[in-house]
């Protein structure tokens, strides 16, 4: 049959070296619009490098980030967001001063569309936009269960409403492709329960194609159609959680041989 | 009484004008982490831009400090081109260091390009009438207008500026930006042009400065900057650089030191008790009287 779908993330032989070190090499993978891939591996096997090159916060030095079957090649960053790619940290790394909802508006760039001089003049325009941007950030706290705190500063939440601030926060981008780093790190059964309907619904919703880091491996052969595995920074294999949990390499590279 | 009153409001606004060079001074110092020595020198080229060009507008027929749209717009692109020119790379390759020295450097070069190119030359020029003459008595105290125009313009100033860094997309950016850079970026965020942005009104603010500065002292030198820079950058540090509200009030406290300095003990010793002032604080409350002393974690 021929597939007519275009990937929405598509890497081809993807790698990063670090002086002599390849921290990644031929890394290949393709994501299609509404779907749930895992990206798992042991500790240091490049997973969160791969996500470094696909935000473009590393250069690749070989290979190629294609988003619709576009190449990103020598984009910076924040163009990498634009285009449609967007991330949650290992580490939150939320703007703690701003309030839960602030977080939000700062990442919802492309939505305004007023300059400079609207926003001094406080133009009727600059107030419109502001007030369909508050709506806009309530209804993404609200997908996310932070409505109740959306005045509070962002430190202030449990951690685990951190986390979810940190997708909402994403979610705002209005992005194509959403990149979670271990986003269930650190988080009790419960929590990590909440996140998984929260990802489901994100999922479900907006039909966007999200990649997932994540040690858990119950969060990660529940919700993902496909996983991929990384060890020293070499694909080892890929598939359907099943398959991937019989691989008897990645058995070996999880336990040892 | 009487002298009590006066001198508190040439003290406020004194300390309004310290206050709006201490804006820049805060304002990049919270984004990019760098002292801008060069930033009291965007007074000075403020001032000499409304020198030439207030005969025009007076020749157009229009007011003086109409000038002052122009200093804003060179001083905004002298700023932003010292950060494009001389910060940027330096902040690419080296240690913030290598940047504090570079504005140590961008500094002393304003004053001496200024010197060197003929129109300006080593001399000071003086500059004509900016605000009326006069002004009226409230109780016993005389009120000049160039007092109320200065103290209202900066208050305006001040309040636009606060709104805008708390509600505004290209403030949040600038906060965001202040906080963590990765994030900011990863967000979508341009850094490279909030950072160039937040030069731009910056420096647009030290031309407003030096707007006031001249109607009051109606004399422009090269080395103007330096003084009233180094006192604007005690204020910012007085409260808490980095914080928009504490370079506000630092600016009103150093400028109230100075002018109670001046009425109740000697001129002379006005600068003394500025950096008096400065020394003590650093040793309480080194992060300023806003700033918060935040406690490295282990």
């Amino acid at each position: 049959m021929a597939e007519e779908r275009v990937p929405v993330l598509e890497t081809r032989k993807l790698g990063i070296s670090f002086g002599g070190l390849k921290a990644v090499t031929d890394f290949n993978i393709q994501i299609f619009p509404g779907e749930l891939v895992g990206l798992i591996g042991p500790n240091g096997a490049g997973k969160t490098t791969v996500f470094n090159l696909l935000t473009g916060v590393y250069a690749p030095t070989e290979g190629t980030v294609l988003l619709n079957g576009k190449p990103l090649n020598g984009k910076k960053t924040y163009q990498f967001v634009e285009a449609g790619i967007a991330r949650t940290f290992q580490n939150i790394r939320l703007f703690k001063e701003m309030s839960v909802i602030e977080n939000v508006k700062v990442a919802c760039t492309k939505d305004l569309h007023y300059g400079l001089f609207s926003a001094s003049l406080r133009t009727p325009k600059f107030w419109k936009t502001e007030k369909e941007l508050t709506e806009k950030a309530m209804s993404l706290l609200e997908i996310c269960n932070l409505a109740d705190v959306a005045e509070l500063p962002a430190a202030s939440l449990p951690y685990g409403r951190q986390r979810k601030l940190e997708i909402a926060r994403a979610l705002a981008t209005d992005m194509k492709v959403l990149l979670l780093d271990e986003p269930a790190a650190g988080m009790n059964p419960t929590e990590t329960a909440e996140l998984l309907t929260c990802i489901n619904t994100i999922r479900d919703r907006f039909g966007i194609a999200i990649l997932l880091i994540e040690h858990d491996m119950s969060l990660v052969m529940n919700v993902c159609e496909r996983i991929q595995v990384l060890d020293y920074g070499q694909t080892i294999a890929a598939g359907s959680p099943a398959e991937v949990a019989a691989n008897p390499s990645v058995i070996a590279a999880y336990l040892g041989e | 009484m009487n002298t009590f009153f006066q001198t508190l409001i040439v003290g406020l606004r004194l300390g309004s004008i310290y206050a709006l060079v201490a804006l820049g001074y805060t304002m990049v110092y919270g984004i990019i982490r760098l002292i801008n020595f060069a930033h009291g020198d965007f007074i000075m080229v403020g001032g000499y831009t409304m020198i030439f060009v207030m005969p025009l507008m007076l020749r157009l027929g229009l007011p003086a400090w109409l000038g002052v749209l122009a200093a804003i717009v060179v001083c905004a692109l002298v700023g932003m081109g010292t950060e494009l020119i001389a910060y940027r790379p330096v902040r690419r390759k080296g240690t913030n260091m290598t940047a504090l020295i570079t504005a140590i450097a961008m500094s002393l070069f304003l004053e001496n390009l200024a010197q060197a190119i003929p129109a300006i030359g080593p001399n000071p020029k003086v500059s004509s009438q900016i605000f009326g003459n006069g002004g009226f008595k409230l109780g016993t105290v005389t009120m000049e207008y160039t007092t109320v125009i200065t103290l209202v313009i900066s208050g305006i100033v001040m309040l636009v500026l606060y709104a805008f860094t708390q509600r505004t997309r290209l403030g949040r950016a600038m906060r965001c930006v202040s906080e963590d850079k990765a994030a900011a970026t990863l967000m979508g965020i341009n850094v490279n042009s909030t950072i160039l942005l937040t030069f731009g009104i910056g420096s647009g603010l030290a031309a407003i400065a030096a707007l006031m500065y001249m109607a009051q002292y109606p004399k422009v030198y090269t080395t103007m900057g330096a003084l009233l820079g180094l006192k604007a950058f005690v204020s910012a540090v007085l409260g808490g650089i980095g914080i928009i509200p504490g370079a506000m009030l630092g600016g009103i406290v150093i400028g109230l030191v100075e002018s109670f300095t001046t009425s109740y003990i000697s001129s002379s010793m006005a600068d003394t008790f500025v950096f008096l002032i400065l020394i003590v604080v650093l040793i309480i409350k080194p992060a300023g009287i806003l700033g918060k002393n935040v406690g490295e974690k282990v």
